[in-house]
């Protein structure tokens, strides 16, 4: 293929880029991955109590990361936070607070769904048993909601992973932006660049993110009762 | 058991609940003594379901008060905690736990709770599926038995914290006809026994043959009480006697 374009993929120094690029996109993830789950855990505690101004306050703000786009959220805070406050806060650091709040957000609901779709009477019969309330989330709460809740986050935290190539707007070295600065350096000379450059990248997420959801399968089918 | 047969176990004055206003239960009095089998009757939405879970503690009352062997319950030195590992109870849904098997399901309860020696629940476990037929049951899991089998594990898993009384909340409602039996049969053998049992029934035979006592509710009150012969033959109320007649065809 003297003329494809595909090798660019074999200069040592693209490659090199791209993989720095694509540690930086992975660290976003992994790190607002994190933050997301644990916070996402009370938060979703937190909906299931029955105080009516709490949920509306948790729901207002779920929905204002369901309705409003991500990258607008990235924009809102990369730019505002330099106009406002007079602060450059980096993309990196940006991305991973909106990751976050996002993922809080989602996982919060996944949890608040799971929590509240056990029936009342596995609660009570845990409770005649003479169980405490920490025992009754222990042994009976805690345990069906883990085998009910992983393949929902299993699939957000995939989510998660393919949208952080969105954070190549607020200028984070990752992946996506490295692949465009090597497709607008190669454009003159070889056109096709692009296409390898693009679906490399696809392959990669394609690689990160299907193991990840056939584990969500299997763990789905394993726990299923 | 049978040696201190004839104290009173269970002992509700003035019992009152509400719902939003509503009684549900509207002074409730009643006593059980050790050894005694009473049947709760009474139409669907009198309150038979709230009385048995105001008794252990899971619906809260607003008057009156429940003794259980002498002691107040909700009390500082006598905590819903401590009252429920007396009190056995098992619901009308299937409640097993459904991500553990059978065995675990017992055990979880005089483990946890009780802090007992887990070799020796597991032995007094053994004996009493043993005795309800489903020795060779207890490494499944919930899903893979009958519902008739679900309502005798259950029975079982009450019975291994060693209750002082067992509530029954329409144990056999939702079961098949083919497999009331069959639970039916394991209360009757407690109750020969000598357990002390308080039973919510709308099986008219069965509340005949176990019950040493009737007690009839209706609109959030005790409206007659009486030995179940005497109840079955002659119901002093018109309220009873249009009840029962709701279970036979002329
Ligand atoms: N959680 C609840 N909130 C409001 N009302 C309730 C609740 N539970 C039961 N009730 C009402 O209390 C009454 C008694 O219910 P229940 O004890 O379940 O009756 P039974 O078991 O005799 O059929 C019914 O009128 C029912 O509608
Ligand atoms: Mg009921």
């Amino acid at each position: 293929m003297p003329n494809s374009g595909f090798n660019v993929l074999l200069s040592v120094n693209n490659l090199r880029r791209l993989a720095l690029g694509l540690c930086g996109t992975l660290e976003i993830a992994m790190i607002s991955v994190v933050i997301s789950v644990v916070l996402g855990v009370f938060y979703g505690l937190l909906m299931t109590k029955k105080n009516r101004f709490i949920y509306v306050l948790c729901r207002v703000y779920l929905d204002a990361f369901r309705i409003v786009p991500i990258l607008v959220w990235l924009f809102l805070l990369f730019f505002g936070s330099a106009i406002v406050f007079h602060t450059d806060l980096d993309g990196v650091t940006v991305s991973v607070i909106i990751f976050s709040m996002w993922g809080t957000a989602e996982m919060g609901d996944i949890v608040r769904g799971t929590v509240s779709s056990i029936p009342t009477h596995q609660w009570q019969s845990a409770q005649a048993l003479g169980l405490t309330q920490w025992q009754v989330h222990r042994f009976v709460i805690i345990p069906q909601a883990l085998r009910r809740i992983a393949p929902s986050a299993i699939n957000l935290i995939t989510r998660m992973v393919k949208t952080t190539s969105l954070v190549v707007f607020v200028g984070v070295t990752e992946i996506l932006r490295v692949g465009k600065q090597i497709i607008e350096f190669n454009m003159m000379k070889n056109p096709m660049a692009s296409f390898w450059i693009y679906g490399f990248i696809f392959f990669v997420y394609f690689l990160i993110c299907y193991p990840i959801s056939k584990f969500s399968k299997k763990l789905e089918k394993k726990w299923s009762y | 058991m049978s040696s201190k047969t004839g104290e009173v176990i269970l002992e509700i004055e003035g019992l009152k609940k509400y719902y939003d206003q509503k009684a549900v239960l509207d002074g409730i009095n009643l006593s059980i003594k050790r050894g005694e089998v009473a049947v709760v009757i009474g139409p669907s939405g009198c309150g038979k379901t709230t009385l048995l879970k105001c008794v252990n503690g899971l619906e809260a009352h607003q008057e009156g008060s429940i003794r259980v062997d002498g002691k107040e319950v909700g009390s500082d030195d006598f905590s819903w905690i401590a009252a429920r590992q007396k009190i056995g109870m098992v619901f009308q849904s299937y409640d097993l736990f459904p991500h553990m098997t059978v065995i675990d399901n017992i055990l979880l309860g005089p483990v946890q709770v009780q802090r007992r020696d887990r070799a020796e629940v597991t032995l007094q476990a053994d004996a009493l599926l043993e005795r309800v037929g489903l020795a060779d049951r207890r490494g499944d899991y919930p899903r893979q038995l009958s519902g008739g089998q679900k309502q005798r594990i259950a029975i079982v898993r009450a019975l291994c914290m060693n209750p002082d009384i067992m509530l029954f909340d329409e144990v056999t409602a939702s079961l098949d006809p083919e497999m009331v039996r069959e639970v039916l049969d394991v209360m009757l053998g407690l109750a020969r026994q000598g357990m002390t049992m308080l039973i919510v029934t709308h099986e008219m035979e069965f509340a005949k043959a176990v019950a040493d006592r009737i007690i009839f509710m209706d609109g959030g009150v005790i409206a007659e009480e009486s030995d179940a012969k005497t109840f079955f033959k002659s119901p002093a109320t018109e309220r009873a006697r249009r009840f029962l007649n709701t279970f036979y065809f002329e």
